[in-house]
């Protein structure tokens, strides 16, 4: 007993010394920091630093094998560039959740991030540079659609795009096969098709959502499918009242699909449903590929296909799909701005993408024209599938306040337990009041 | 020194509650010592647990993103771009309003408070207490019983997460397996219907806490003097008896110790939902401090109206058991 | 001394613990027993199955489900959880963030413990409440003010690399141990009031300074409670992901927490690698406990004898 004591002594005369000289810069910063608010921790000047680096890379490829294709990419900008880069890897959620703080607080030269509204609201706030002097280098490598998807409000560049990757229904090849199904081109063949795999004693449609998001992809493509893309980006943007009669033609629809869902979404987690599709138990899955690819067992890959989801309304007909492209951004606070912007012009090529895709086998790269040697079936696929399309949409929560997103989750959930027309009435005035209290200010 | 001497020759008769009055008696360099073991935990203790907790009271009463600064003007008096969030302002008593009427949430998560201290006070506490009774009285295996049951607390979120998801997942799970529900047509979906899951997770918290209260009301056990039990038995009472009537008054202190947490328990109980419910919060599950966390760590953050719900839970906990403990103190400092 | 007279008188009889129960009628011995069986099997049963999933490969708990022989079992989950979270740099943030924490978080809880509930004072009320209360606050309620705090305080570049006490692990054990503090202060000037008063007396007639009677006479008689509060503090400090995903952005400056959530990654969620990493993750805080457990179950007898 008594040496563990004298132990404690020790650190205690340590830590309490510690102590003293750190409290009264507390209790001043305490005082101020009520008014200053926002005011910049020394250290992060605007621009500069040395053109060379070395910098910093504040990246959210926590997964092995995106991480993997990251570092090669980080290596590949390193040689052509001669910036030293350091990354700083952090998992996906907590990098998410923590933007904010993180942007104000000691953010690296460089970060990982979606495009769409998710990017303008952070530009907006003046937390992100401006890199209209990376685009004049490179905007050449890109279509109209993905320079847009780069911009701010402002107009002002904000992202390096790297990838995107497309929303649609995942089958096995062999079960469609042997049981002589055939792609189903509008929705009565589609729920045809799901009546027969009933039949057949197959889930129609594996379908998980206690991770809240997949559902958001269900309701965006019916949102697509039934009113089009332009309705799309006004409700997202609360131009369109939530209340209104297309949304209700959403979930009449959504209803008409309950019965053949996987039950108990709201406790499943989207794995679970992929594991269901790969084990040949359910018939198709709509999910994203970097998903539902990227969690099949390489041995079943080849087996894996996909369509577009089916026409709803002929005036829209297959003309649009969720598409979420992933990029790099510039924080306002980043310390070598110079080193960064080296770096992210590297980012900005074909040859940069190529070398992302080498190990990634599930996004697909967005410069003009990429055909990446090492794409297999489906990403060549999803190369077509989105460049058919008119558009392409984010999905809701990189379309629309996340806030508003969590408050549809909630929501969409409530529908998937009790689908019945009066949860949809009371979902939708919900919707919209917090709608109201979100958007306006 | 000298000083003290005389205060001992009070009546030996009733010493318990008996103690030295003030620092009349202290030397000097007591003083010193008694500022300093005073002084440095409550300088901590201000400067990162109150004045923050001050901080976002005033937060409750301004509408902010968590980016750049408040200023001083009500909100709306600035032009915004649409979609794009007004620089902190401030806005009175609207979040408030707005918790109470539009948000869908905060009821559902008060009730689901409601039932989690009930849950607490009937059944999880009581176990806890129990089975340190038992492991106290030294029955045969009582070392692998305790650390058994203490297994659980010291399990991190992420494992404990891990636990019952794999005992609750609807097609995959333990429990369904073993009751034959997981097919797409009979399965039982713990985590995901509104009507269950609550249970479902209120199994996970009893299972943590009655570990929890265990080794707490075993430290109290084993402080107690064994001499005090060993005259009750000889008097004749049995097992029961002797702890009603003797162990559990003494305790009195530790009692009010389990009790208390028990309360902040339930009061802040948020990361077991936030970890089986993939940080969004699921129907069934609304709980006020999770809520919390929702409006305040996120993408983008409503850090006043967090601020708000925080609030309305500091005063739900913070007036009750302060008015308790208040009354407890007061009367063991008279006794 | 008198000291140690006056603790030998308290603490003689525990010798004898353990011989009394005699009295109990061999029926109620086996129902406890049983009783005790039941709930220890369904208390660790979760654990187990965790267990047995984390050894068995996941294509084969993919093909078969959970709940199902395994045709063999593997440490190959473990062996790639513990490399591909370069969990070693996590396991030191992590000991350099808790061990600091639990023993100032302790000496300082002691500390005031002590003078709420052994002296006499009119402010010992106020103080208790302020702590105790302070201790009901939910971490999120404090965590923006405390995020800006963190910001402005600049700190020795020896101690943050960031210059600040954001994005340092010295600011973490800070936070950690004043969030702590007030749920000891309340334990301990709980036990501290079981203590009998005479002890005290006795000292003071001995002449004994308020140090002495801190540091000889109370600390030593708290042991079990201390003991039990380390084990706690520990679990708690070293499981805490919340400051530290708030309070530090630099990934590889984070606690073993954080290196689970590296592994649950965004769209591949290996389950069963999550689960032998996460177990992994659990064994120091199952050190520290049996570590402790022996103090905590002969914590009064073995403070009396060398007190």
């Amino acid at each position: 007993m008594s040496d563990s004591f004298s132990r404690r002594s020790a650190l205690r005369r340590l830590g309490g010394a510690a102590v003293l000289a750190v409290t009264p810069g507390a209790l001043l910063a305490a005082c101020s920091s009520g008014d200053q608010g926002g005011g910049a921790p020394s250290g992060s000047g605007s621009g500069g630093g040395n053109p060379t680096g070395p910098i910093t890379f504040g990246s959210n490829y926590s997964d092995a094998a995106p991480k993997d294709a990251f570092a090669a990419l980080t290596q590949a900008a390193s040689t052509k560039t001669g910036v030293q880069v350091t990354i700083n890897t952090v998992d996906h959620n907590t990098f998410q959740n923590n933007i904010s703080s993180y942007l104000q607080g000691t953010p690296d030269d460089l970060a990982t991030w979606f495009a769409g509204y998710r990017l303008q609201f952070f530009a907006a706030q003046n937390l992100l540079e401006p890199i209209d002097d990376v685009w004049e280098k490179i905007g050449g490598n890109f279509n109209d659609a993905t320079k847009s998807l780069s911009k701010g409000i402002d107009g002002k560049y904000y992202l390096v795009p790297i990838y995107n990757y497309p929303w649609v229904v995942f089958y096995n090849k062999s079960v469609f096969q042997q049981r002589g199904y055939t792609v189903p081109k509008d929705w009565d063949a589609f729920i045809a098709l799901c009546k027969q795999m009933q039949t057949d004693g197959l889930i129609p449609l594996a379908f998980a959502e206690k991770d809240g998001w997949p559902a958001l992809g269900t309701f965006d493509i019916l949102n697509l499918r039934i009113n089009g893309y332009e309705y799309h980006i006004k409700l997202m943007k609360h131009e369109v009242p939530w209340t209104d009669k297309g949304v209700t033609a959403v979930f009449d629809k959504w209803r008409e699909l309950m019965p053949y869902l996987q039950n108990g979404a709201n406790g499943r987690i989207w794995q679970d449903a992929a594991k269901a599709l790969e084990n040949k138990q359910a018939g198709m899955m709509f999910q994203g590929s970097n998903q539902v690819a990227a969690n099949y067992a390489e041995a079943n890959l080849a087996d894996l296909d996909f369509f577009p989801y089916p026409v709803i309304n002929s005036e829209h007909g297959q003309d649009y799909m969720d598409a979420p492209t992933d990029g790099f951004m510039l924080p306002k606070k980043a310390k070598n701005k110079d080193a960064a912007k080296k770096i992210l012009e590297y980012l900005g090529t074909a040859d940069a993408e190529s070398t992302f895709l080498k190990t990634d086998h599930w996004d697909v790269g967005v410069a003009n024209g990429l055909v990446a040697p090492t794409y297999n079936e489906i990403q060549k696929k999803s190369v077509q599938a989105i460049s058919d399309c008119k558009a392409v949409a984010q999905f809701m929560d990189r379309d629309t306040v996340p806030d508003m997103a969590t408050a549809m989750i909630k929501l969409i959930q409530g529908f998937i337990d009790n689908p019945a027309p009066a949860t949809v009435e009371a979902l939708q005035k919900s919707a919209e009041d917090q709608a109201k209290t979100i958007f306006t200010t | 020194m000298v000083a003290t001497t005389d205060r001992v020759t009070g009546p030996p008769a009733a010493p318990r509650r008996r103690r030295w009055r003030g620092a009349r008696t202290l030397s000097t360099r007591d003083k010193w010592v008694l500022a300093g073991l005073l002084g440095i935990p409550l300088l901590l203790d201000l400067a990162f647990v109150w004045i923050p907790a001050l901080g976002s009271v005033l937060l409750s009463f301004t509408k902010w993103t968590g980016v750049g600064s408040i200023s001083l003007q009500p909100c709306g008096s600035r032009p915004t771009l649409p979609g794009i969030p007004e620089p902190g302002c401030v806005y009175g008593v609207q979040n408030y309003n707005q918790a109470f009427t539009v948000y869908p949430d905060f009821w559902p998560a008060v009730l689901h408070n409601a039932i989690w201290l009930l849950v607490f006070i009937v059944l999880a506490t009581p176990l806890g207490m129990l089975l340190a009774v038992i492991i106290d009285r030294g029955i045969r295996g009582s070392r692998i019983y305790q650390s058994v049951l203490f297994l659980p607390v010291m399990l991190s979120l992420a494992l404990i997460g891990i636990i019952w998801e794999l005992i609750y997942s609807p097609n995959y799970g333990l429990l369904n397996s073993i009751i034959g529900r997981t097919s797409n047509e009979n399965l039982i979906d713990w985590l995901g219907d509104p009507n269950l899951n609550l249970w479902a997770i209120l199994v996970e918290a009893t299972w943590r806490q009655a570990g929890y209260v265990m080794v707490l009301y075993l430290a109290g056990l084993k402080a107690l003097d064994p001499a005090l039990r060993e005259a009750a038995l000889v008097d004749g009472a049995n097992a029961w008896q002797s702890f009603w009537r003797v162990t559990f008054p003494v305790l009195k202190p530790i009692n009010i110790v389990i009790l208390v947490v028990t309360v902040i328990e339930s009061l802040r109980a948020f990361d077991l939902v936030y970890i089986s419910s993939k940080g969004n919060v699921l129907n069934g599950l609304e709980l006020l401090s999770v809520l919390v966390t929702q409006n305040i760590v996120g993408e983008t953050q409503r850090i006043g109206f967090g601020s708000t719900l925080g609030v309305v839970l500091l005063v739900i906990s913070l007036v009750p058991i302060s008015i308790f403990l208040y009354q407890v103190f007061r009367k063991e400092a008279r006794t | 001394m008198t000291t140690v007279t006056a603790t030998e008188k308290v603490i003689e009889p525990v010798v004898r613990r353990g011989s009394e129960p005699r009295r109990r009628s061999d029926v109620g011995r086996v129902l406890t027993q049983v009783f005790m069986i039941v709930i220890t099997l369904a208390w660790i049963t979760p654990i187990l199955f965790a267990l047995y999933v984390a050894l068995r490969p996941i294509e084969e708990t993919n093909r078969d489900g959970y709940v199902s022989l395994a045709d063999r079992l593997t440490l190959a989950n473990f062996t790639n959880a513990w490399r591909q979270s370069e969990m070693w740099t996590f396991f030191l943030n992590s000991v350099y963030i808790t061990v600091p924490a639990v023993i100032l978080t302790l000496l300082l809880a002691s500390m005031v413990a002590f003078v709420v509930a052994r002296l006499n004072f009119k402010f010992n009320i106020a103080m208790l409440i302020l702590f105790t209360a302070g201790n009901l606050l939910p971490q999120q309620v404090i965590i923006t003010p405390l995020y800006r705090l963190y910001l402005a305080i600049p700190l020795p570049g020896f101690l943050s690399e960031s210059g600040l006490l954001y994005n340092s692990i010295f600011g973490l054990i800070v936070i950690n141990v004043s969030f702590q503090l007030g749920f000891c202060v309340f334990v301990l000037s709980n036990y501290m009031k079981t203590i009998p008063p005479e002890i005290d007396e006795a000292a003071i007639v001995d002449g004994a300074s308020l140090w002495t009677r801190y540091r000889r006479l109370t600390l030593p008689l708290c042991r079990p409670a201390l003991a039990a509060l380390a084990t706690l503090l520990t679990t708690w400090i070293y499981n805490d992901f919340f400051w530290a995903i708030t309070l530090i952005s630099t990934g590889n400056r984070r606690p073993i927490t954080s290196a689970l959530a590296n592994l649950q990654g965004q769209f591949v969620a290996n389950q069963n690698m999550i689960a032998a990493a996460a177990l992994i993750a659990a064994i120091p805080t199952l050190v520290v406990f049996v570590l402790l457990q022996k103090q905590f179950i002969r914590g009064l007898a073995l403070g009396a004898t060398k007190g």
